[in-house]
């Protein structure tokens, strides 16, 4: 059955949505790797709480023009056009105001969606029955969704996707240095406008499926996730695009089968799945990595600094050190030097006022730069200049490496 | 390996180190993420004394001070105030941390501020009688801020905020100040202010150390200096530390010959 | 309006909405001085999952599990994102929305998932609480705030969110220094011996207990119009935290009064027959007491030098 639907083998509803929902997550992601980049995820909670008043004042403006007040296309250009109101409103309170974006986006979002709420109430007073399916927009419900709807929202996550494609160079140049986008003649301010309105069109295609509060999960997890396997932005777009699309199509599929599975939880419990994945097993940035690294760093610090400690003479303060130096064969567990360990504090201490010289010549300076006190020289410099500092140094000369 | 090496190193054996002296930090390594910003670093502060941490940018002069303090976790070594752990001695340190730390559009009034530096004394719940008032009040006739005392700390300019946190740190009443950068981005009628407290500090037998990065005034401010570039590179009086020599080592060579001429450097 | 009116059906509902009000409104005051002002919003969501464990656990819609779950979810999320944060070097506000949208799916999930149909537990109710419902059937005028009897029969609500709100203030009484040295100099703050990590942890926590007892009552939307609006606007209002505290109650009484007497009874003003959300009504209010702020209030403009 799963696999029927992951291969969009269940009827034109559930394939249009499960398609419609893979083009969203795509699109959600590749976005909110932008909203990331610039610090603003959260922008994307206060554009969403803020759908709300709209949906509610377009059923209401439907219905009294005499039409269905559930008509999908109508209830999302009102989400649009609210929503756009509360982006203005946070950006007004942050450009006019000392209060910070955060306190700003907080208002909007609650206020907005308190409204949204006194609107609810009101539609459901206006006659029983009318307003059913307007709750769905909170949480999102693809059961029982009409074949139009699934038709607008398919063809609205294509467009969106289609756009988010066309604007991703500058938008990449943008998030990457903004004022050398600047300096290249992008418009910095429209293009972050244009952000903000993909954001805006992620949001409101997706509040049918995923519902506004969770459509928030799907502009911030992907990128978050992404950003533990690269460095490089536009690799992170494409990882983003592919973590978005794969949450969206998994958690499409599995809701088109068990129909008590609502769509949107799933999906960003998927994409939560990916990120705990990539938090703790990422190569480089997860938890996992770091952590090893860590402890072989400190290591490396205190036998350094044992080094030189016994090097010249000096009483080892730390407990750890001394274990290390012990465990390495350096040290007696009374801090004494063991005969390796002289030779090995010889050494540090002469690469010590090897580097001391490098840092101080002008000649070495892209050497120098590379000092973090636990390299080794040879690694940074040729062996003939390293017999010319140590002519410079005079003393004992070749110091066993 | 010949211990003149060793000596040149700056390295200070155990038995010189007075059980007593104001601040004593020993193998002080700090780094983050995997670049040691603080390397292996002893320091002993002499008493009485006006000291300048001095080296280049990123050359992890605040983050020693930090590190001291407690403020960031060190990777290895350790701190001693007055001859004991941080943690009994704090009430000796009064620290100015740089002005650019903190929100300055704070709702809150000069006066306030300096009766921060009174937490220690007022604790939790003791209320602020008039004699708290009066003793932070005359803490800024000290750096000559009296008539601002109930201005909002927002409407100040950089120096006049400088002087607030140097205020502040009198109010403390500590035997030890440390100062992060009391200097930077201050007009001269400020930085001549701070220093007249500093020195009449020092006449009453107080211990001053800041991190300091105009070496043209290192003379004239300061009788001891530290040099630091992430490893300790020299250490002493001005006469006798802060020579030519040690800054070429400390600043590797970005500092201009022309420079190091102007700075009545004790002969190297 | 009479008091045989008033006292059963409004008094309770509206004293409420007040103290739920003022309870979110204080510690709000710091949250958005550190800049967490999110921090509100996150707490408010995870709520959810929170009151939802507690009954699959219990099996029963009782107030005390309940609670603790909420409490325990909101600890849980503010562990979550700290750890998020520095284990993952992600910043604060990606982390938050990360968690408190993942606990919120898992909430919804796990309600979708069990059987709740015979008890009253579903999302609305969390989103916007139901304060209309918390009458005193046993008022039947003010006389009754003199009669023992009667007073045995006010809603349990009122009983939790006085003693959140009481515990609020105790905790400000108390640790008001420590809050505001580490909020206006965290450095300073650690020097003097601080512990200043631990004085935001607190924070968060009573945020979140005051979080917990407005939701219990007025669910959760409110909780976030309240962390954030009224202390918003009153720190447009002055330049003094003592006084902008005092402004925030100020506010968050007036949204609370005005929110619940619109709802109830502007409908009715307008014509129409049925009342609409007072909690919904609530935001809204105390969203135009900041617009206005924000247009008039003395303070709005930031002032002074620029940091560096």
């Amino acid at each position: 059955m799963f696999w029927n639907a992951l291969t969009l083998q269940l009827g034109y509803n559930a394939t249009l949505v499960t398609i419609g929902a893979t083009l969203l997550g795509i699109a959600a992601g590749v976005t909110g790797t932008f909203l990331y980049l610039r610090k603003r995820a959260l922008v994307s909670d206060a554009i969403s709480h803020a759908t709300l008043p709209g949906v509610g004042i377009a059923f209401m403006l439907m219905v009294l023009l005499g039409g269905d007040g559930r008509a999908l296309p109508g209830l999302l250009l009102g989400a649009a056009v609210s929503s756009w109101v509360g982006l203005l409103c946070v950006s007004w309170l942050t450009q006019r105001t000392r209060l910070s974006e955060d306190a700003a986006i907080g208002a909007v979002l609650s206020v907005f969606f308190g409204f949204g709420i006194v609107l609810l109430t009101v539609i459901q007073t206006m006659g029983a029955g009318r307003a059913a399916g307007l709750e769905s927009f909170l949480l999102g419900a693809t059961a029982g969704m009409l074949f139009n709807d699934a038709l607008v929202i398919a063809g609205g996550g294509a467009l969106t996707l289609v756009a988010v494609l066309i604007l991703r160079r500058p938008m990449t140049l943008l998030a990457f240095d903004p004022e050398y986008a600047a300096a290249r003649g992008i418009n910095v301010g429209r293009m972050d406008l244009a952000i903000m309105a993909l954001a805006l069109a992620v949001t409101v295609i997706g509040l049918k499926i995923v519902g506004l509060i969770l459509i928030v999960a799907m502009l911030i997890i992907p990128p978050v996730t992404a950003r533990f396997w690269t460095e490089r932005t536009d690799h992170m777009v494409m990882i983003t695009g592919l973590c978005g699309g794969l949450a969206a199509w998994i958690g499409a599929g599995l809701s088109a089968v068990a129909p008590a599975m609502p769509t949107g939880p799933i999906i960003v419990l998927v994409s939560f799945g990916l990120f705990v994945a990539s938090l703790l097993l990422a190569p480089n940035r997860g938890v996992l990595a770091v952590y090893l690294r860590h402890v072989r760093f400190q290591r490396r610090v205190h036998l350094r600094q044992g080094l030189l400690a016994l090097a010249q003479g000096q009483p080892i303060y730390e407990a750890y050190t001394v274990r290390l130096l012990k465990q390495a064969g350096l040290a007696h567990a009374d801090g004494v030097p063991t005969e390796a360990g002289r030779a090995r504090a010889a050494k540090a201490l002469r690469d010590e006022k090897r580097w001391e010289l490098v840092r101080a010549d002008q000649a070495f300076e892209s050497a120098a730069a590379l000092y973090d006190g636990l390299r080794d020289i040879e690694t940074v410099l040729t062996g003939d200049q390293i017999s010319e500092i140590d002519q410079r140094i005079g003393g004992p000369q070749g110091v066993a490496s | 390996m010949s211990l003149e090496v060793a000596a040149n190193m700056g390295a200070t054996p155990k038995a010189e180190i007075p059980a007593d002296s104001p601040m004593v930090i020993r193998g002080m390594t700090v780094s983050y993420g995997q670049k040691p910003v603080v390397f292996s670093v002893d320091m002993t502060v002499a008493e009485g004394s006006m000291t300048a941490i001095i080296g280049p940018n990123g050359a992890g002069k605040s983050t020693l001070l930090k590190a001291a303090l407690g403020i960031v976790q060190p990777l290895a070594g350790q701190a001693l105030v007055f001859g004991k752990p941080l943690q009994s001695a704090r009430h000796r340190i009064a620290y100015v941390p740089q002005r650019a730390s903190v929100d300055w559009d704070f709702p809150t009034r000069v006066i306030d501020v300096v009766l921060m530096g009174l937490y220690r004394e007022l604790g939790l719940l003791r209320r602020i009688r008039p004699h708290h008032i009066e003793k932070a009040r005359a803490c800024l006739e000290r750096v000559g801020m009296t008539d601002f005392a109930d201005r909002q700390i927002g409407q100040l300019s950089g120096g006049q905020q400088q002087r607030v946190f140097l205020a502040r740190a009198l109010a403390q009443e500590a035997d030890l100040y440390l100062l992060d950068e009391p200097f930077a981005g201050v007009d001269a009628a400020t930085e001549k202010a701070i220093i007249d407290v500093l020195k009449s500090l020092r006449s009453e037998g107080k211990t001053v150390v800041a991190v300091h990065h105009d070496l043209t005034t290192v003379r004239s401010y300061f009788d001891r200096v530290f040099l630091i570039n992430t490893r300790k590179m020299a250490e002493g009086t001005v006469d006798d530390a802060f020579t030519s020599e040690n800054l070429n080592q400390t600043y590797g060579g970005r500092l201009a010959t022309g420079q190091i001429d102007q700075l009545e450097l004790a002969a190297g | 309006m009479s008091g045989e009116e008033f006292v059963p059906l409004s008094l309770t509902p509206m004293l409420i909405g007040v103290l739920a009000a003022v309870a979110c409104a204080l510690p709000g005051n710091f949250l958005v001085l550190r800049k967490q002002a999110l921090i509100g919003d996150a707490i408010s969501h995870v709520v959810l999952p929170g009151i939802v464990v507690a009954f699959l656990i219990t099996g029963v819609v009782a107030a005390a599990p309940m609670m603790l779950g909420a409490a325990g979810a909101a600890l849980v999320s503010v562990v979550m994102i700290e750890a998020i944060r520095r284990l993952g070097n992600i910043e604060p506000g990606a982390a938050m929305g990360l968690t408190f949208t993942t606990l919120f799916a898992a909430g919804v999930l796990l309600l979708e998932q069990s059987d709740t149909s015979s008890v009253h537990l579903d999302v609305e109710h969390a989103l916007y609480g139901n304060l209309e419902s918390l009458i005193w059937l046993d008022a039947i005028g003010w006389e009754s705030l003199l009669d023992p009897v009667a007073l045995a029969g006010l809603p349990p609500e009122l009983g939790r969110v006085v003693i959140a709100l009481l515990g609020v203030c105790a905790f400000l009484w108390l640790f008001w220094r420590p809050l505001v040295l580490s909020t206006f100099d965290e450095s300073f703050a650690q020097a003097m011996g601080i512990a200043t990590n631990r004085v935001g942890v607190a924070l968060v926590m009573v945020a979140a207990l005051a979080a917990v007892a407005a939701f219990d009552a007025v669910g959760s939307i409110i909780v976030i119009a309240m962390f954030i609006c009224p202390p918003a606007a009153a720190r447009l209002m002055t330049n003094r935290l003592e006084h902008q505290v005092g402004w925030s109650v100020v506010f968050a009484v007036l949204s609370a009064v005005f929110g619940y007497v619109f709802a109830g009874y502007g409908p009715l003003w307008l014509g129409f027959d049925n009342a609409v959300s007072a909690a919904g009504m609530i935001a809204t209010v105390s969203g135009i007491i900041l617009a206005i702020a924000a247009c008039f209030a003395p303070h709005r403009h930031r002032s002074g030098a620029p940091a560096v």
